[in-house]
């Protein structure tokens, strides 16, 4: 996808294909000659990773629709046909359901490595708006799928997030109504959902392939923040980041596997094991835990704001709070790219995860006493951290004296020799 | 892969003698008690202060027991099941029912398919239409399922003062008591899903305990004071079973206590009749994936071997 | 390149081929569930039975059950037709084989192994009752009841004719329709399955 290409096709039949459709050149492109600077450590494998669990969604999700059923008088039934007389069911359905919430562990690393490292920074701009459109897309998918099994949780969920639109004044009613189909959620709703989850992940891929694109367009960043200046910098895709990708994959899997089996239900809510019932709400409803944070935002607006009621101010400061991210790229005033040499905003780095971690527990907490007035703190806290630390920052900071190239930090670092593979990259896992 | 499966069982099994010689002797219990005992405090005090917000309930955290079915190498204990399913049949299925659960299923209760054919030719199932267009009562089939008690939720209500009996099928997946932090953080590593049995357990033995004066005001008439019920002070069931109520042939002791165990172990079966096979399958799951992972990381190693990064 | 040199796959590594061996092993482990599910469940396999009252056909008269999905044809048959069904060599026959679910798979294809009389019971009384699975062996259609060139089944979709004990005779159909598992509970009542 990148450049010029050093593809010499060796036997015939890849040669007579070669010269008709170049899909031999495009792969070895893209996943063999690619490359890749040498200094990346495993914070970088959760691209690979997120790309395994795409697959595994999909895969998963394309058997379990060969046997759910989206109507609302049959779902629950015909997902708990699914656990108990389907071959393997409750296997493909434990994982499908474990495999989002390890999807968004998964992205959750992947953007804050990006955060660290200034991968979004130019000229990587592209890439990283793309990456936030997955990202969008994600969370409907997930939020929609987690409808389908129709246990209280699912219908009162879907109640919630689709009550977020009534809050706009005007086409608020209207456009709730169109996405419900009826009054309510019910069967249209079901329907519907059942429809785009099966659709939305075919558009992640899709957006997937770009953001891959553009990712070979510019290259990979790397935790010096130094762009490749040589051939020395880097290593080629295939064997070194493939068997680096696949050895942190299993271990990841290993980790989801463990989920799976032992404890498949850890991440779910006891709720959804009750089938939905419209005149009766859980008493305390909560999202995945993927969307806690977001949700802490949601009910940290409790009052009115100017024009603006509590309820409109919720919604716009939940969106606004992914909107922020597009505009990234643009707030970082700094032109030093990677965190390991800025030491000031290393210590906001930690703080702004601290206080995602923060509003994702008061997210899973009832909205009563001083639990709201913190989910405030934390809401301004993170939009404070876009619009203001990231552009102040950059200004004020002083950074520390950047490596001359990936090659000669690496080599600083070594003491100039070959030191087992593994034993450099450890301590730089984090974030 | 039919044929690998009992072998992965068997194998699963193998380990479990070993994991539960661990499992008894471990912290487990100890911080279980103390928990349970600290949980009492702090309910008892709020409502003696009154309703300064919203009590929160259940007022009781619920004991943690040990359930044969518990951690990485649990497995049935058929005969508490088939108590349980006795207890189920003779007490608890004249009000709930169990819809998920067909005949055939109790097969995995250790009967044999004539024994399960007999158990289901003791209950009516209504079939139809006939050829004359009408709906008949015929003795079940394995195929059948456990008829339920009252013909629609509606009915179920009218007839037991307004509160539907839930149904068993999942009861032991959709009840458990909220962990609160850390401890969440602790059942990873423990592996603790038994949040529903332990409830299931605590909810059918706390009756007949003296509510404090300022919860007794909450107690709405008709219902019964139990302080680990998860969703107010006390609840429309009535105490549902006694002492002695239900024979054992296997000398198992007749107590409430033996009774709800028995049960609840039977509950979790319902709610999730492939737990031994899942947590087999993990076990070579993980092998697996462990052995590959340091086959990978070997790998890795000889690949970069020589290449500073 | 030094890195070049390390990364040249050496084929006789046997570290190597470990690796990709236990990987292609675990693959083809996982795909086996995404396969499995597709068969039947344990709610379809779970053997189901039907109880079908026949005291209300007379000779000569037909009525169609509904096992597993499929028709099954109960037809009390007249003595016309049995003796027809009797006349009939084995040697004329395209498939000898009886296909009767109650018998040996070998049995032969002689009017009693394929009427109810075969399956025991009161044996005289019950050759007159045929009842088979009323789906052409050919490719799945149903065929109609006492029409075509030897007076028992015709299949509409590709020509297949069956006699009145439901032997394939002529036309593309390979086997004689499949005789399903039942019994005579009572006079008038058979429980297929």
């Amino acid at each position: 996808m990148s450049g010029h290409s050093s593809y010499v096709p060796s036997k015939g039949v890849m040669q007579w294909l070669d010269a008709r459709l170049p899909l031999p050149r495009l792969f070895y492109d893209s996943f063999v000659a690619y490359p890749v600077p040498r200094n990346l450590n495993y914070a970088y494998t959760f691209g690979g990773i997120l790309a395994l669990f795409l697959g595994v969604q999909i895969l998963t999700g394309i058997v379990l629709a060969m046997h759910y059923a989206a109507n609302s008088a049959i779902a629950f039934d015909s997902v708990e046909k699914i656990m108990r007389d389907v071959n393997w069911g409750w296997l493909l359905r434990y994982m499908h359901a474990n495999g989002a919430s390890f999807f968004f562990i998964a992205v959750y690393v992947h953007i804050f490595r990006g955060l660290y490292y200034g991968s979004y920074k130019a000229p990587r701009e592209v890439l990283w708006i793309l990456g936030v459109i997955i990202f969008l897309l994600m969370m409907a998918t997930a939020f929609m799928g987690y409808v389908l099994p129709w246990g209280q949780m699912s219908f009162w969920g879907a109640t919630v997030i689709t009550n977020f639109f009534t809050a706009f004044p005007l086409i608020g009613d209207p456009i709730h109504q169109l996405l419900l189909g009826g009054f309510a959620v019910d069967n249209a709703t079901l329907n519907r959902f059942f429809s785009l989850h099966y659709l939305l992940p075919f558009m992640i891929a899709g957006v997937v392939i770009l953001h891959v694109w553009a990712l070979h367009v510019t290259g990979q960043t790397n935790p010096t923040g130094v762009e490749v200046k040589s051939s020395k910098d880097t290593v080629p895709f295939t064997p070194h980041a493939t068997i680096k990708d696949g050895f942190a994959m299993v271990v990841f899997l290993a980790l989801f596997a463990y989920m799976v089996f032992y404890l498949p239900n850890y991440l779910g809510h006891p709720d959804n094991y009750v089938e939905a019932n419209p005149l009766k709400t859980p008493s305390h409803i909560v999202p995945e835990w993927y969307f806690l944070p977001f949700y802490a935002m949601l009910r940290a607006i409790t009052f009115n704001i100017g024009p603006i009621d509590s309820k409109l101010g919720g919604v716009l400061v939940m969106f606004g709070s992914i909107l922020v991210l597009f505009f990234l790229p643009w707030l970082d005033t700094s032109r030093i790219r990677s965190t390991a040499f800025r030491p000031m905003y290393k210590i906001f780095f930690w703080i702004l995860v601290a206080d995602c971690v923060f509003l994702g527990w008061l997210g899973s907490k009832p909205p009563e006493g001083v639990y709201p007035a913190l989910a405030l703190a934390g809401t301004i806290y993170y939009f404070g951290h876009f619009l203001i630390v990231l552009p102040v920052l950059g200004l004020v900071e002083t950074p520390k004296r950047l490596p001359g190239s990936i090659t000669e930090a690496v080599l600083a670092r070594n003491g100039g020799g070959g030191t087992p593979a593994g034993a450099a990259a450890a301590p730089d896992t984090k974030g | 892969m039919k044929k690998l499966l009992p072998a992965l069982l068997a194998a699963g099994l193998a380990f479990a003698p070993a994991a539960f010689a661990q499992d008894g002797k471990g912290p487990n219990e100890n911080s279980a008690s103390e928990q349970a005992a600290a949980g009492q405090d702090p309910a008892a005090e709020e409502a003696e202060e009154g309703h300064a917000e919203t009590p929160h309930y259940p007022l009781k955290e619920p004991e943690e027991l040990d359930w044969s079915f518990a951690g990485p190498f649990g497995h049935w204990d058929l005969a508490q099941l088939q108590r349980g399913l006795k207890v189920y049949k003779e007490v608890c299925s004249a009000c709930h029912g169990m819809k998920l659960v067909a005949f055939r299923n109790l097969e995995a209760l250790g009967y044999s398919e004539e024994q399960v054919k007999a158990f289901a030719a003791e209950y009516t199932v209504q079939d139809g239409p006939n050829g004359d267009g009408e709906m008949f009562d015929r003795p079940g089939i394995p195929s059948d399922y456990f008829p339920s008690p009252f013909p629609n939720p509606q009915a179920a209500a009218a007839a037991n003062n307004g509160a539907a009996p839930p149904d068993f099928s999942l009861l032991a997946k959709a009840r458990a008591a909220e962990r609160g932090f850390p401890t969440f953080l602790f059942d990873l590593l423990t592996q603790y899903q038994q949040g529903g049995p332990d409830y299931i357990h605590a909810l059918i033995t706390g009756y007949g305990q003296e509510p404090s004066p300022a919860v007794e005001k909450s107690i709405q008439p008709g219902t019964y004071y139990n302080p680990y019920f998860m969703s107010a002070p006390a609840l429309a069931m009535p105490p549902p079973i006694s002492d002695g109520q239900v024979e054992y042939a296997d000398g198992a002791p007749q107590t409430v206590d033996q009774y709800s165990r028995d049960v609840a172990a039977f509950m979790m079966w319902a709610a999730e009749p492939h737990l031994v096979e899942r947590k087999a399958t993990g076990f070579v799951t993980m092998i697996f994936l462990i052995v590959f992972a340091g086959l990978l990381y070997v790998v890795k190693g000889r690949v970069w071997a020589g290449t500073p990064h | 390149m030094s890195v070049h040199d390390t990364a040249e796959p050496n084929r006789r590594d046997f570290l190597y081929i470990a690796t990709g061996a236990v990987g292609a092993v675990g693959a083809i482990a996982a795909v086996w569930p995404f396969i499995d599910q597709m068969n039947p469940d344990a709610a379809t396999l779970a053997l189901a039975e039907i109880d079908v009252d026949v005291s209300q056909v007379a000779e000569g008269q037909s009525i169609t059950a509904k096992w597993r999905g499929k028709p099954v044809f109960i037809r009390q048959r007249t003595a016309k037709e049995v003796e027809e069904a009797k006349a009939v060599e084995l040697g004329e026959l395209k498939d000898p084989i009886a296909r009767n679910a109650n018998l040996a798979a070998d049995a032969p294809a002689t009017d009693v192994n394929r009427s109810a009389a075969a399956e025991g019971t009161d044996a005289a009384a019950k050759e007159q009752w045929l009842v088979m699975i009323g789906v052409c062996t050919h490719l799945g259609c149903i065929p109609l009841g006492q029409s075509g060139p030897y007076n028992g089944w015709f299949c509409p979709c590709h020509g297949s004719a069956y006699d009145t004990a439901g032997r394939i005779r002529q036309g593309p159909a390979p086997e004689n329709m499949a005789i399903p598992p039942f019994k005579f509970t009572t006079d008038t009542n058979i429980r297929i399955g």
